[in-house]
């Protein structure tokens, strides 16, 4: 099946574990040992992303199929193997993950002073963690690698992060590990019944309706806070103010992900009739999620909260459309994922830029940034408009998307979702002028530079992908079509059926 | 590829200055922008001949934008009359803007930014109107939403302009949601967004009902409601208006651009665009007829007695587009484009004066605080009367034959709504003509009121902005004489052929042309009372204002103060909003959520583990507890069989 003709996933999940055992063998003085640190961690992530990219242009977009297959015997004679693949709906998050990491690497190269090694083993360790658990198509492994992510990004947070980095690296644990707990009880269950935790026997296996409801409820308790739904998402904003910026970036950009992936790839496929019946549900939390934060973006007072709700608001649309169940909430789901992904890592990394030279996140603490930084104006001026879901940026079409798919199953719906194109543009404009418009009056604010060449580097790709995704989104989206098509199709026979066996 | 110039010149043009702008300098991005528009007006006038005149409508396809399911739009220039019309007019008018602004921002610090702006903001608008499908339409419309708010807020050392930005945008996205929504409603009545395949589909649907909020609805009614909220929005109509007057924070140009050729022109072309729909919804057709009406007098009330000259222009443009709305409402889609093709010249020619009237009295806005300069400035004043005119409707210049056209249809639609219509403009025909003079004479005669040093300076423009003053001059003396017979006489269908499609029980286009004299007197008549009113009241008997505003206090306070709309707001969604993100914030968050939740779960398996194990403490532990928390929660559900 692999047409390769090398284990490619393997490849890109493992080498970067590979790069952080170099690292980990690095002797000498400190300075030499973080040099060697941050351009191995640097050498061996663009290696990782050169080789992703052969996911770009040899995924065949016409198919449904699972494609670079690899498989192995592990505990075989319990139905356990290590199976690794990609089909459209994980492989752009694999490209997401590859691309993000190479730059967090980069935006850390200067702000990192401290246990340079152990900071960049973390990063490599979790790429592992990321693209291994977009490639697995084994429950087992899938589970390793998801909660696998939880350990160094607990450890950035909690070892890298601000002052209340412990209380907020606590919250985090506490919070996905009460959902991870449930989903392994799940997945358990699951393999009792199925006999294997195989993923594709595990979507073409039938769950009994009965039992769909509590593996829902299992799987949502894992998931629900990943992405993280209302009312599970107040370890976000913590977790984002006290992680350094590189780790919020990941954060926001592949690990929220997680969750709305997690529904894709079980909830909705494995337990059709669940997803159909608790849709509205998901849907109350989602309006719930897209207003109640976006209000209290309004009220905040830090930039990174500010984002860090604004996050949830965004996600907000993602599981919105996902339980649509049709082509275009589906669709603008994933799309909404994506472009979430690299639109707020990007204002993330906006407000890194400001924190590297002031040290605040106080939004009152600057103001008339422009006259001193006008590159660093016009670039954030492009996220926020990507934030506030611009036409012509990446953010518009997974937005519009939901909300024409939203539509066709619940006009109130959406409606109140559209309300967050009023207050996303509200919170984000208004962000905007406190922090960059007005007169430059405070004596600290003089002697700020505008962006170097590090930092432009940085930004480069991210506002590239911005504006490539919302000018010509269908080249993103034609590796999806076929898999979202596939999974209605999936979804709408299973429901069928169980009609037709409640009728009779 | 002229079509594909006539859109694309300006990007390129904005994105030289945008980009180069501090390599080429000043004067580089001036040539580069102005260049770019003078060849966008150039393709942009030959189609507008070629398409409209010859009848060589065509589509231009560019690419794939969104695709998904059946769901497809496409990047493509679509040139039918209705859009040749609008971008020959865009590209004409923006570049005489563009021409004006190289003279009033010549003292400015960022002149690149500006002009890469300017471009920027008319090509948004050219996207706008060539789009063949409405999600390319709505990439236009918020492209113009955003360049309107980096223009207004352009000075964005000033806190006024950075709030009225703010405000622009924001209300605009009030009415971005009907539009959104509205696309969601055609598409999932059409299976399309794109134009010739929703216009195909329509009139098999007639009775498709569609359930929203509890009620059962006709679908296309719906349709038609949500697309004219979101036109509500971009046209500054009743209620969505509250951002039009503090737009004027912008510079004057911007203002004309704005205010004038493009943007808040954009809801009549987009009801125009959308006139297969509307003409099979007769209820989103009536609300469209009185909200116009309404704000055309609304508007009108609240002119007459502002002191800031641009403000006085921007709630007589209020007042205009209202004309042309209710115009669309009686099914008189050939009149609205017509009203909105010679008012973008007589607007631009009024903004333009007024620009240049600031930039002569050293940045001074206050009417109150100007008078007798007439000599001084010739030209300017010259034009202001010659865009008050067409404004007023006097004949011959080009409003009187829009302005005429527009009341006609009102009237001759013989419905209710159009009578009403009809009321509402012929009352606003009069305050229009009033406040035209009234700013006239307050600026430019009687005794100067302003200093003497500001007075000394007072001086003519030059003539990179008074040469376009003249040639917007020309277009508002003539462009009602010269095209009243393709675009609105008695063979307007062949002209507009198939980019406007008027049902043959809306007879209001044909009928319009046979209505009583006095109907067509009428507005003639209001036009010159009006600016007898306001001679006498302003030069015969000056005392008389201020006495009348003494004696009727509260109805000067109410409409000076906008009919309070913006007071309204602040207080019904502002406010309650901020608080009530506070209140979610602290109250929902931390006291509840976080309280109950995470925190109080921590305090408790710290309670819980100090009580069953007092050594241990610590994470690994936590995850075993919590183990055992979801064992216990298994094992239940094995025994209570849900399992």
């Amino acid at each position: 099946m692999n047409t390769l003709g090398f284990p490619l996933l393997s490849l890109i999940t493992f080498l970067p574990l590979a790069g952080a055992l170099i690292i980990a063998s690095v002797r000498g003085d400190e300075e030499t040992v973080a040099r060697n640190a941050r351009w191995t961690a640097l050498w061996t992530s663009g290696i990782v992303l050169l080789l992703s990219l052969i996911l770009w242009f040899r995924f065949d977009r016409t198919t449904a199929e699972f494609q670079f297959v690899e498989q192995a015997a592990w505990l075989g004679e319990w139905g356990i193997g290590y199976h690794m693949g990609v089909d459209g709906l994980s492989v752009l998050f694999v490209l997401l993950s590859t691309v993000l990491t190479p730059i967090c690497v980069v935006a850390s190269w200067e702000s990192v002073t401290s246990r340079v090694r152990e900071y960049m083993i973390a990063f490599l360790v979790l790429e592992t963690m990321m693209v291994g658990m977009f490639c697995a198509l084994d429950f087992v492994v899938f589970y390793i690698f998801f909660e696998g992510v939880l350990i160094p990004m607990f450890l950035i947070i909690g070892v890298w992060g601000g002052p209340r980095r412990v209380y907020a690296a606590f919250k985090f644990f506490l919070y996905t590990l009460l959902g991870s707990v449930l989903m392994l009880l799940a997945l358990i269950w699951l393999y009792l019944d199925a006999g294997t935790t195989d993923i594709p026997t595990l979507i073409a296996h039938r769950v009994a309706p009965a039992a769909q409801f509590w593996l829902f409820i299992a799987f949502f308790a894992s998931f629900a806070v990943k992405v993280p739904m209302w009312p599970l998402h107040t370890w976000l904003p913590d977790a984002h103010v006290e992680a350094p910026t590189a780790g919020s970036v990941i954060l926001a950009g592949v690990l929220l992900k997680m969750g709305g992936y997690g529904f894709l790839r079980f909830s909705l496929p494995m337990l059709p009739d669940a997803s159909e019946q608790l849709a509205p549900f998901i849907f109350a939390l989602s309006i719930v999620a897209i207003i109640y934060t976006s209000l209290v973006a309004l009220a905040q007072t830090d930039v990174k909260k500010l984002i860090a709700y604004s996050s949830v608001a965004h996600m907000g649309i993602v599981t919105l459309g996902l339980f649509t169940l049709n082509t275009q909430g589906i669709e603008g789901a994933i799309f909404q994922m994506l472009s979430h992904g690299v639109v707020s890592g990007a204002l993330f990394l906006v407000v890194g830029v400001i924190y590297d030279r002031m040290h605040t996140r106080e939004i009152a603490a600057y103001g008339g940034l422009v006259h001193r930084m006008p590159r660093y104006a016009l670039l954030f001026m492009l996220f926020t408009m990507a934030s506030v879901g611009l036409p012509g940026t990446s953010g518009f079409v997974g937005e519009f998307l939901a909300i024409v798919g939203a539509w066709q199953v619940n006009r109130m719906l959406a409606l109140l979702a559209a309300t967050g194109m009023v207050l996303g543009a509200a919170y984000m404009l208004w962000l905007y002028r406190r922090v960059i418009f007005g007169q430059l009056t405070k004596p600290e604010l003089k002697g700020l530079f505008d962006l170097s060449p590090r930092e432009a580097a940085v930004f480069a790709p991210l506002a590239l992908l911005t504006l490539w995704m919302g000018i010509y989104p269908s080249s993103f989206s034609g590796f999806y079509g076929a898999s979202v098509a596939n999974l209605i199709a999936q979804h709408q026979a299973a429901v069928q059926a169980t009609r037709q066996l409640a009728g009779l | 590829m002229i079509e594909v110039g006539s859109v694309f010149f300006p990007l390129l043009g904005a994105l030289i200055a945008g980009f180069l702008g501090r390599a080429i300098g000043d004067r580089g991005a001036q040539i580069a922008t102005v260049g770019c528009m003078v060849l966008a007006s150039i393709c942009g006038v030959w189609l507008f001949f070629d398409v409209a005149f010859s009848g060589n409508a065509r589509t231009v396809e560019l690419g794939t934008w969104i695709a998904s399911g059946t769901l497809e739009a496409s990047w493509a220039l679509r040139f039918d009359t209705l859009s040749a019309v609008m971008v020959g007019m865009v590209t004409v008018i923006s570049t005489l803007i563009h021409l004006y602004s190289v003279g009033y921002m010549s003292h400015d610090s960022s002149i690149p930014r500006f002009m890469a702006y300017l471009s920027l903001f008319t090509f948004a608008m050219l996207m706008l109107v060539t789009a063949d499908n409405l999600v390319q339409l709505f990439f236009g419309w918020e492209g113009v939403g955003l360049c309107s708010y980096l223009l207004i807020g352009f000075w964005y050392d000033r806190e006024s302009a950075n709030a009225a930005a703010i405000k622009a945008f924001l209300v605009n996205r009030v009415g971005d949601i009907g539009f959104a929504l509205g696309i969601a409603g055609v598409y999932m009545l059409t299976d399309s967004v794109a134009f010739d395949a929703i216009f195909a589909a329509l009139p098999r649907l007639t009775g498709e009902t569609i359930r929203f909020a509890g009620m059962t609805l006709n679908a296309i009614e719906l349709c038609g409601v949500l697309l004219f909220i979101g036109a509500m929005g971009k046209s500054a109509q009743l209620f969505l208006h509250t951002w039009l007057p503090d737009a004027m924070e912008g510079p004057t140009p911007v203002s004309a651009l704005i205010h004038a050729a493009t943007m808040v022109t954009a809801g009549v072309f987009l009801v125009a665009r959308m006139s297969p729909l509307f003409e099979l919804a007769p209820f989103a057709l009536g609300m469209v007829t009185v909200i116009g009406a309404s704000t055309a007098l609304f508007a009108a009330t609240i002119g007459c007695v502002q002191n800031d000259i641009k403000r006085i222009i921007a709630y007589s443009t209020c007042s205009q587009l209202g004309y042309m709305f209710f115009a669309a409402g009686v099914s008189a889609y050939p009149a609205a484009i017509f009203h909105l093709f010679t008012h973008a010249f007589f607007k631009a020619l009024l903004f333009l004066g007024a620009g240049s009237v600031i930039h002569a009295m050293s940045d001074e806005q206050d009417i109150r605080k100007m008078g007798g300069i007439w000599r001084k400035v010739p030209i300017t004043y010259a034009v202001m009367w010659i865009g008050s005119l067409a404004l007023a409707g006097v004949p011959f210049f080009a409003g009187y034959y829009s302005k005429d056209m527009v009341l006609e249809t009102a009237w001759a639609a013989g419905t209710g709504v159009g009578r009403y219509a009809f009321i509402c403009g012929i009352l606003a025909a009069f305050l229009t003509a009033f406040y035209s003079w009234r700013l006239i004479i307050l600026t430019f005669h009687g005794e100067p009121r302003a200093d003497a040093h500001t007075m000394a300076h007072v001086h003519e423009s030059p003539p990179v902005m008074t040469v376009p003053l003249i040639l917007l001059a020309v277009g508002a003396v003539l462009a009602g004489a010269v095209f009243y017979e393709p675009f609105v006489g008695h063979h307007f269908q062949d002209f507009w052929r198939a980019a406007i499609r008027i049902a043959p029980e809306n007879q209001a286009m044909e009928a319009a042309h046979d209505v009583a004299l006095w109907v067509k007197l009428l507005p003639v008549l209001m036009g010159a009372s009006g600016i007898a009113l306001a001679y006498l009241f302003y030069m015969v008997f000056p005392t008389v204002p201020a006495q009348l505003a003494e004696r009727f206090r509260g109805v000067y306070l109410f409409l000076l103060n906008k009919w309070y709309f913006d007071e309204i707001y602040d207080r019904l969604f502002v406010r309650p909003a901020m608080r009530l993100g506070q209140m979610l914030w602290k109250g929902g968050d931390g006291a509840v959520i976080d309280r109950f939740g995470p925190d109080g779960l921590a305090a408790a398996t710290q309670r819980a583990t100090r009580a069953i194990v007092r050594v241990q403490t610590g994470l690994v532990y936590h995850y075993a507890f919590a183990m055992l928390i979801g064992i216990v929660v298994l094992v239940t559900l094995f025994a209570t069989g849900r399992l």
